[in-house]
């Protein structure tokens, strides 16, 4: 008997139900619609805090779900960012120029304008001329089909190219590294056209929203990036809970037998891929407005290593350890690394959190490897199974 | 007795002949000279001059130099009843003291105005300057001489080719003769008089790699960009035909007016300038401001300003177009003779062809010592990953270790040579320690998990990276090469290679050779290709596999800190440095193909030679080297998925 979805997924309801309330609550105590408790930039820290969870959604798809240790996810969602980022940048500058102009005696041409703006967003990297792939940054309908569309492509095409070689894992997981190196090595560059080490910034600045201050627009993205998340989350349970998803768990667990029983591993393994690669870069793409700034560092290598860290912490396999892993581990780590967490004193030495969130960081990701691969997620399943035994 | 005797006359008789010999009769005094020429030199004109400076310079008076110089800075007065010449030195009043040439001593006094003091003109003083040269040429002492010709080489004049000529004869330093040969023949590449003897110097440096040959070459073939109504009798470089080649018919035009052969076009901004100023009521000729936002429309509005007089005409494309037609476009070289820009430039080829082959055996060179590095940064990988199939993020930090390592030593130990001596094998032990503690406490945990391995050591890198921070701090830390390793071995202008990377490509070696010795040839290098090849087999065949296991990671632990002491000699000893050759390790271990040294040595001498001939097209962008770098493996991987060298059978594992 063909159980309804959200039978085989009693966390879908759980989850959702958690993150209205989360959602709902933070509105309400919000500057922009609330009383005012809690700060805007801690408001946005949520939100961000939401999109990494959603990318996170995508890194257990492919590697706790398929197995694929992917070291390049951090690189999709920061193409993604960039999509945005270009319209963002591109249609504030353009109102910024435009005001000015005003001011001119004659009109300005097209071309005036347009130039006046290239040399507003690349003097800082000693041009002014509009790169070929800022073609449609004008446009807010194409860049957010580019937000799917690029790192979507790309995923595909370096897949395609990887899976099809039957290059598996950790070769897979040095070439996805591999890739994330050479584009960011890509973007630090000065004529890569996304104004190279400076990257994008002040994408806090909504065009279209004159005078509505950041506190709201920050609830705003609040609540965008919940839905992105909600519906993250729904679309990871439903893809795993159904064929497609057995069929991937078959590939983690033993690739070859599924291959002999008949099934294109390299199909699925593609599909996977890529989805996570076209979740990672929406993610992205709400995340970066929420900062403010995209700059080649945020998709070093290294990024996505701590992506997979958080997943790892969270617990692999589970939705919703993906999404615990990923917001204890970033909101810890922006607590430690904010200078918030009380120094320890020890009389010879003292503690400071900044110095050492990182070797905490580090240690207990090696104890968790070691003594609790199942991570979070695993010590809560445990829990429950106690519960229904009882 | 007699002996004694009869070389005492010997010894008399020869200091009687040595007294007897003629002196060379001084015919003439220095003042003599001065007088013979007195009138040009009291008249001081840079035309008549140079008899008086020849005289001077020919003279061979031990003073004549001296005087020259004192001439040169003003210092010669003459008195003007006798016009003889003299020093002075100022005393009370206007009287000052005359002081002979000759002897220094004062000879009497004078009143100022009975005296006159030559100043020479900076023509006269530049003549003079040249013959001075001549004299530091022929200095008695060689590193006077050599510095007069680097200083000649430096800066070279025209007034420097005779007094070199004149130079060469009486050199008998053999090293300084062929240099003053050599200057002497780029200085007439330069200011030769004639043709001839200019090609024939020009000539004579084919296929010659000096730096200073170029740089003597390339200016003859300058060239200027002249627009003439027709051909006239110049040294026509190449004929330009505007719209082709590079050569826009607006730099046609741009050159036409630069040269005063035509108006200047009104550019668009002119234009809105213009506009602005004439903006009547909110109109400009009758047109409406805001219907102004095109470039055809701010034409329309101009071109009726101008029919009412209130703005120049602007130039019609087709009034450039015609200008265009009437005139001819040239490159022409600076320098007049054909004959002598067509040995230049043949001259020129000569010299790029052979520059090009010792460009490609400097690059080879470059290429060699980035391997080397890349090498040396990768066995210690290769040898973890390679051979026991495990992922050790922490490879890099093993790096930082050992770097760190050689800058604490040279605290202690402040003698450079010593102290590298003593950190190369300190560095082993600690990181040969830290491999093991890692091991035995971790890795050994996870030998089924390799995904896990990769993780938990990069949990085990980043703590490692914030400890040296917190121990270290940010900032650079030194770690200085000993002083004979400073320097670098010059083969000629093109070639060459420092002394460090020389040392790194050694130690390469030695560790290449080390290696293959200690897993070929000894007991514990059998035992780690069976643990490596079956674990249960070898464990079954006695072989303890967790010490093999143990002793294996220490040893690439251990080459890495080795590693991490000879990169820490050229680059700078941070906490990133380890994490900066990680992921350049991995590609090195994965393209040359795992589970063994020789293809850990294709992958580096790959990866190395390809970064530098990326780099040898694109010099000025090493991120797109790297960049371009990482695609190619990527691709390459597609296509040999086991790297360069693939073990194959059984020993392939899976």
């Amino acid at each position: 008997m063909q159980r309804s979805f959200i039978a085989r997924n009693p966390s879908v309801l759980i989850f959702l139900g958690i993150l209205a309330v989360f959602t709902l609550g933070a509105t309400i105590l919000s500057e922009g619609f609330g009383i005012g408790l809690i700060s805007t930039s801690m408001i946005k820290t949520l939100g961000k805090t939401l999109c990494l969870c959603l990318i996170a959604i995508a890194m257990d798809l492919v590697w706790g779900y398929c197995g694929i240790l992917s070291l390049g996810h951090f690189a999709f969602f920061g193409l993604g960012g960039y999509m945005i980022g270009m319209w963002l940048m591109y249609a504030r500058t353009e109102n910024i120029i435009l005001t000015s102009l005003a001011q001119a005696p004659i009109p300005p041409t097209d071309d005036e304008i347009r130039s006046a703006i290239g040399n507003q967003i690349f003097g800082v990297v000693g041009g002014s001329d509009f790169p070929l792939i800022w073609a449609f940054a004008d446009s807010l309908t194409i860049q957010l089909v580019l937000v799917v569309l690029v790192p979507g492509l790309l995923a595909l095409v370096f897949g395609w190219l990887a899976f099809r070689s039957r290059v598996t894992g950790v070769y897979l997981s040095i070439l996805t590294q591999a890739m994330t190196l050479a584009l960011s090595l890509y973007l630090f560059q000065n004529d890569s056209g996304l104004r190279g080490n400076n990257g994008l910034s002040g994408l806090q600045n909504i065009p279209g929203a004159k005078g509505v201050p950041q506190s709201v627009i920050s609830i705003w993205f609040l609540w965008a990036s919940a839905i992105a998340l909600a519906l993250g989350y729904i679309l990871a349970a439903w893809m795993m809970s159904g064929k497609f998803g057995s069929v991937i768990r078959g590939i983690r667990d033993d690739e070859a037998r599924v291959r002999f029983l008949g099934y294109s591993v390299e199909t699925y393994k593609l599909v996977i891929f890529t989805v996570t690669a076209i979740i990672a870069a929406i993610a992205g793409a709400l995340y970066y407005p929420q900062a403010g700034i995209i700059n080649p560092a945020e998709i070093a290598p290294i990024a996505s290593i701590y992506l997979a860290v958080w997943v790892a912490i969270g617990g692999r396999g589970r939705i919703y350890g993906a999404v615990i892993g990923a917001a204890l581990v970033s909101l810890l780590s922006t607590w430690f690394t904010g200078g918030q967490a009380p120094s320890i004193p020890l009389g010879f030495y003292t503690i400071h959190w900044v110095d050492w969130w990182q070797v905490l960081l580090g240690v207990t990701f090696v104890l968790v490897t070691l003594f609790a691969p199942q991570g979070i997620g695993g010590a809560i399943d445990r829990l429950v199974r106690k519960g229904t035994q009882l | 007795m007699k002996t004694a005797r009869f070389s005492f006359l010997l010894g008399l008789s020869l200091l009687l002949m040595a007294l007897l010999v003629p002196q060379p009769i001084q015919a003439q005094t220095i003042q003599d000279i001065l007088q013979e020429h007195e009138e040009i030199i009291a008249k001081g004109s840079r035309r008549t001059i140079q008899p008086a400076i020849d005289a001077l310079r020919d003279s061979g008076l031990p003073e004549a130099q001296r005087v020259m110089e004192l001439w040169q800075d003003k210092a010669l007065w003459q008195r003007k009843d006798d016009k003889q010449f003299f020093l002075t030195e100022p005393l009370e009043g206007r009287t000052l003291q005359l002081i002979d040439l000759i002897s220094g001593q004062p000879v009497g006094t004078a009143e100022k105005s009975d005296l006159k003091q030559i100043k020479p003109n900076s023509g006269v003083r530049g003549l003079i300057g040249a013959a001075l040269v001549q004299f530091q040429l022929m200095d008695p002492h060689p590193l006077t001489r050599r510095d007069s010709l680097i200083a000649i080489q430096r800066d070279p004049k025209p007034t420097h080719l005779p007094a070199l000529r004149g130079a060469i004869e009486g050199e008998t330093d053999p090293d300084l003769k062929a240099l003053k040969e050599r200057l002497e023949r780029l200085l007439t590449i330069t200011y030769g008089e004639t043709d001839a003897e200019r090609i024939i110097a020009i000539e004579s440096f084919a296929g010659d790699l000096g730096v200073d040959a170029r740089a003597a070459l390339n200016p003859i073939l300058t060239t200027t960009r002249v627009a003439v109504t027709e051909a006239s009798d110049v040294n026509i470089a190449r004929q330009l035909t505007p719209g082709q080649n590079d050569f826009t018919a607006d730099d046609a035009y741009a050159l036409l007016i630069a040269e005063n052969l035509a108006y200047p076009a009104i550019s668009n901004d002119e234009k809105r300038l213009a506009l602005v100023a004439n903006v009547v009521d909110g109109q400009v000729a009758g047109f409406a401001v805001e219907t102004l936002n095109t470039y055809e429309a701010r034409d329309q509005a101009y071109s009726a300003l101008a029919a009412e007089g209130l703005v120049p005409a602007d130039v019609t494309r087709a009034a450039q177009q015609k200008a265009l037609q009437r005139h001819e476009f040239y490159d022409v070289y600076n320098e007049p003779s054909q004959a002598v820009t067509d040995a230049a430039r043949g001259t020129l080829q000569a010299i790029e062809t052979r520059v090009g082959l010792n460009q490609t055996a400097d690059l080879a060179l470059d290429g060699l010592s980035l391997a080397s590095i890349y090498f040396l940064a990768a066995i210690g990988l290769a040898i973890t990953f390679g051979v026991m199939g495990v992922i050790n993020m922490a490879h890099g930090e093993f790096i930082m270790m050992g770097a760190y390592t050689g800058y604490v030593v040279q605290l202690f130990i402040p003698d450079y040579t010593l102290s590298i001596i003593a950190a190369l094998p300190l560095a082993f032990a600690i990181t040969f320690a830290a491999g093991v503690a890692m091991e035995r406490t971790v890795i050994r945990w996870l030998y089924h998990r390799p995904l896990e391995t990769l993780l938990a050591t990069f949990g085990i890198s980043i703590a490692l990276q914030q400890l040296a921070k917190n121990i270290f701090g940010t900032q650079a830390r030194p770690l200085t090469a000993p002083g004979w390793l400073d320097g670098a071995w010059v083969i000629n202008d093109v070639v060459s290679i420092s002394y460090i990377r020389i040392a790194i490509f050694v130690l390469a070696l030695i560790f290449f050779a080390l290696l293959l010795f200690i897993l070929k040839r000894t007991r514990l290098g059998l035992e780690v290709r069976a643990v490596t090849q079956n674990p249960k087999m070898a464990a079954s065949m006695g072989i303890n596999t967790d010490k093999i296991n143990m002793l294996t990671f220490g040893l690439g632990s251990g080459i890495a800190g080795i590693a991490g002491v000879a990169i820490g000699l050229f680059a700078q000893v941070t906490a990133n440095l380890g994490s900066g050759y990680i992921v350049q390790s991995f590609m090195t271990v994965v393209v040359g193909g795992v589970g063994n040294i020789w293809g850990t040595l294709a992958g580096a001498t790959m990866i190395g030679s390809l970064q530098k001939i990326i780099e040898f097209f694109n010099p000025s962008n090493t991120l797109a080297a790297q960049t371009y770098m990482v695609i190619f493996i990527i691709i390459f991987i597609q296509f040999r998925p086991r790297g360069i060298i693939a073990l194959r059978g059984r020993a392939a594992g899976d």
